[in-house]
Parts: structure tokens; C-alpha cells; sequence
């Protein structure tokens, strides 16, 4: 049988459905990954050892195996203690913890680049250590490094389709679906394909907007 | 009215490794006195001031703000406490500003007065507006640093540090940094706070302001205060060949 398009318009709601979760998800674990980066920052660089080093540990578990044995074990693994979370949650939490690892490796390099002379401005006004860092040292990290975490953020997007193995009915889900029903996977990946791609110039305006933003404030 | 002088160091001392950079340095400034240190580069002008404040602590010899010992030895939570609230009364303008390049000119201002003395965000734009109206720069509060000039980054620097209501300002280098062209509107800012009586300690490489300003000059040489006066005498009569030779060489092309 040839290739007939005609299919996907009956399915477009269906696919925009999965769109409108695929966005959710990713904007949900977008910002867990970022402000969990900076947290995960701050403890690497400033936390008493006996935290920085079992943080490291957990670290490098999350940098070292697969993202869908992590999804896996937060959905399927956690009932077993008691933790039984919708796929949604899951979904996001492993995601945006996964990518926090990531981020805070890179909001790590913006908070040692920042300036001694910043730290010193702030000091002798009479702001704590604590101050310093929350107000002066890692607004300037974070504004320093958004492409590389826009970067990841795109990543993150592309990432989000492994969550349709815990079943959350995003873009990729969905069309399996539509696939399952119609038997035509060329024109429904395709059909995917193409709302991930919408997805994705959305998602690289909205951070060129930011990055614009913040020109001026560096 | 007590003689006690508002910043009272003795027998200050400081090693990095086998370096001597300050040699047992005492120096008493009285409430209102302005101080300028001058002396060759590497001589520990920037060391022994930014010991003011503990940003370089001693290694030995004690530190006063009035009444209270800057350089206390505590516990380090106690010490964080402490000397935060010391420094709140120690302004401090460096030769590169360090301003903070993601807040406006206001935030600038107002960062620390909001945090650290609980004050409103009404009081504080007050604030902002009378600092910056102190400096000449009201039309700029909106602005970021980088839209300024170096001489505005360091009328907005000044700024910042009064806006603390400090007891005592001290100034490293502030015009270095500066386009010649730009000096003179920093200068005209330190003069009036002069006027005003700040107590301020200057380390400068401008003679002629040092002349004009302050009350006393100390000029310092490897680690040591090798004399100190009034400016007319250090200036037109210095006692000692160390003073007389970096005069020589630093007073040449002005005047
Ligand atoms: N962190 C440091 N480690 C080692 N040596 C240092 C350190 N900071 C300063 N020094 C040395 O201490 C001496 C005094 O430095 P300081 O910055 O106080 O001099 P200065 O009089 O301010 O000079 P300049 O006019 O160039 O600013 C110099 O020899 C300098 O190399
Ligand atoms: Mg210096």
C-alpha cells in the first residue's frame, strides 16, 4: 500500500492532545531541571562533605545510566516502597532530575567564573555568604550560561518521548495510537515528527528571548 | 565629644608565605580626617586597607572601628556575624567598581539596605534617589551598568556604599581605572563628601588630589609607613630620600 496523508487530519486531535502533554511535560521538567540545577550547583561547590559526596554519588547515577531505566525505576521501582506516583509525575521528576545533573554542571562552571571582585563588592556591604551567592554570585551564573542550558533544554524536549513507555499519552504515544488503529506508521511518525519540530522552533524563540533579555543585565 | 579615633590600627603585620607585606603599621584616624596613602606599587597600600574591613585579614596586630575590635578572633559563625555587621559601617569603592552587572542602578543601590536593614521598598527607592541625586545621576536609576561610563560606574559604586550610612569610607585606587577625561567627576564626588566631613581613607596615584583633599598623607614603602604629614609638608618638604625620590618621579608632568 502507498502512502496516504489523508489519514492524519481524523487523528489531529489525538496528536494535538499528545502535543499539549508533550509541552507540559517539558516546560513541568524544564523548570525543575533549572532551579533543581542551581540547588545541585550550590551543594557541589559550597555543601559540607557529608553531603557534597553522597550528592556526588547520586550524581553520577543519574549522569552514568539510561533515562528510561531511571523512568522505570521513579515509576514502576518506587511502588515497591510504598511511592506511587501518576505517570505525569514521574515522568517529570525523572526527567527534570536528570537534566538538573546536567544543568548543574554547567551552572557550576557560570558560579566559578563569576568575578572575584563580585564577591568582594558584596561582602564589604555587609551581605552574609549566603546573601552573596543567592543575590549577587548565581544570578550572574545562571544569565552567563542560558545557551548551554537552553541547549539541554532542547535535548530535554526531544527527551520527553521516552515517557510514553510509563504511559503518559504525549506526541509519541499518541501516534502509536493513531498507529495501532490505522496501521500506517510512516504517515503518523511523520505526523509526529512534524508537531515535535513545531514544538521545537516555539521552544528556540521563547529562549531567544530570554537570552535577549538578559543582554543587557551582564 | 571622645578622642577615640573612629579607625585605630596597631602594630599590623602581614605575611603571604615569606613575603612581608605589611611590617607592624599603627595608624589612628580621627572622625572626619581624611587620609590619603600614597606610596610606590607592590609597597601594601591596598593590604593594609582592605585589612580595614578584614577583607585581607592580619596575621598579626589588631584592628578598631571605634569601639569595637574589626578583627576579633571568634568561632566562624560568630565571626560571619560579626564582621557582617561591621562592614555595614565600612564603605568600600574599588578600582574596578564592582558593581552587579544584572541589577539596575537602583538594585545597586538599594540591594543591601533592603536586605540587611529591613527597610521598605519605599524607603529604599528614597534612598536610591538621594544617594544618586548626591552623585549627579537621579536621570540614570534605571539604567544597568553597562550602559554607563566609567566615571558613572563609579559615581553609582560610591553610591552604593553610602547608601549604608557608613562611618568611614575608604577608597582603593577609585580613578585608576579611569579615562583621564572621566577622573575629574569622581573627584568632584570625593571632594564633596570631604565637605560633608566623611572620614575617608584614599589610597591614590593622584598627588595633586591628595594635596587639595586631604588632611594627612601617609606614603608607605615596602610594608612600612615611612612618613606621614600634612600634605604641604609631604608634598613641598618631605623629611625622608625614599619620599623625596617617589615624589620626584610621581609629581613630574603635574602641576
Ligand atoms: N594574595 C596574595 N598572595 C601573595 N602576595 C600578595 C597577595 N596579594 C598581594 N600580594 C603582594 O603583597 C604586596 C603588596 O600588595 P598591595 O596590593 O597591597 O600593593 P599596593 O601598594 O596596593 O600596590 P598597587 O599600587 O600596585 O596597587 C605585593 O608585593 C603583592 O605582590
Ligand atoms: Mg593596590
Amino acid at each position: 500500500m502507498g502512502l496516504d496523508f489523508s489519514v492524519v487530519p481524523a487523528f489531529a486531535g489525538v496528536l494535538l492532545t499528545g502535543a499539549l502533554w508533550t509541552i507540559a511535560i517539558t516546560l513541568s521538567a524544564a523548570v525543575l531541571s533549572f532551579f533543581g540545577g542551581i540547588v545541585f550547583a550550590v551543594i557541589a561547590l559550597y555543601a559540607p562533605l557529608v553531603i557534597r559526596y553522597p550528592f556526588r554519588l547520586f550524581a553520577w547515577l543519574f549522569m552514568g545510566t539510561p533515562l528510561l531505566l531511571q523512568l522505570f525505576l521513579i515509576y514502576f521501582g518506587l511502588i515497591q516502597i510504598g511511592i506511587d506516583l501518576p505517570a505525569f509525575v514521574a515522568g517529570v521528576i525523572g526527567l527534570g532530575l536528570h537534566f538538573a545533573v546536567y544543568n548543574s554542571d554547567i551552572i557550576q562552571s557560570g558560579i566559578l567564573a563569576v568575578d572575584k571582585g563580585q564577591y568582594e563588592g558584596a561582602r564589604t556591604l555587609g551581605l552574609s555568604r549566603i546573601q552573596t551567592l543567592r543575590k549577587v554570585v548565581v544570578p550572574q551564573a545562571v544569565r552567563s550560561v542560558v545557551p548551554p542550558i537552553g541547549n539541554n533544554m532542547i535535548a530535554l524536549l526531544k527527551d520527553s518521548a521516552l515517557v510514553s513507555v510509563i504511559g503518559v499519552a504525549e506526541l509519541t504515544l499518541s501516534s502509536q495510537m493513531a498507529i495501532s488503529r490505522t496501521f500506517r506508521p510512516f504517515e503518523f511518525y511523520v505526523a509526529a515528527a512534524a508537531c515535535y519540530y513545531v514544538i521545537n522552533l516555539g521552544l528556540e524563540a521563547g529562549l531567544r528571548r530570554i537570552e535577549r533579555r538578559i543582554q543587557l543585565a551582564r | 565629644m571622645s578622642d577615640r579615633p573612629i579607625i585605630d590600627i596597631r602594630h599590623a603585620a602581614k605575611s603571604y608565605g615569606s613575603l612581608e607585606v605589611l611590617k607592624d603599621i599603627s595608624l589612628q584616624v580621627q572622625t572626619g580626617q581624611i587620609v590619603a596613602i600614597i606610596g610606590p606599587s607592590g609597597s601594601g597600600k591596598s593590604t593594609l586597607l582592605r585589612a580595614i574591613n578584614d577583607l585581607d585579614p592580619l596575621s598579626s596586630g589588631e584592628v578598631w572601628l571605634d569601639d569595637i575590635q574589626v578583627n576579633k578572633a571568634l568561632p566562624t559563625r560568630q565571626y560571619e556575624t560579626h564582621i557582617n555587621s561591621v562592614r555595614q559601617n565600612i564603605g568600600m569603592v574599588f578600582q574596578h567598581f564592582n558593581l552587579f552587572p544584572h541589577l539596575s542602578v537602583r538594585d545597586n543601590i538599594t540591594l543591601a539596605p533592603k536586605m540587611l536593614k529591613g527597610i521598605s521598598k519605599a524607603e529604599a527607592d528614597q534612598l536610591a534617589v538621594e544617594q544618586l541625586n548626591k552623585v549627579g545621576l537621579l536621570d540614570r536609576i534605571d539604567y544597568y551598568p553597562s550602559q554607563l561610563s566609567g566615571g558613572q560606574k563609579q559615581r553609582v559604586a560610591i553610591a552604593r556604599a553610602l547608601a549604608m550610612k557608613p562611618k568611614v569610607m575608604l577608597f582603593d585606587e577609585a580613578t585608576s581605572a579611569l579615562d583621564p577625561e572621566l577622573v575629574e567627576e569622581v573627584n568632584l564626588v570625593m571632594k564633596q563628601l570631604a565637605e560633608e566631613h566623611m572620614t575617608m581613607i584614599i589610597v591614590t596615584h593622584e598627588m595633586g588630589f591628595a594635596q587639595d583633599v586631604c588632611d594627612r598623607v601617609l606614603f608607605m614603602d615596602q610594608g612600612v609607613v615611612v612618613e606621614e604629614g600634612p600634605p604641604d609638608v609631604i608634598f613641598r618638604n618631605p623629611a625622608n630620600e625614599r619620599t623625596k625620590n617617589f615624589l620626584r618621579k610621581h609629581l613630574k608632568g603635574q602641576h
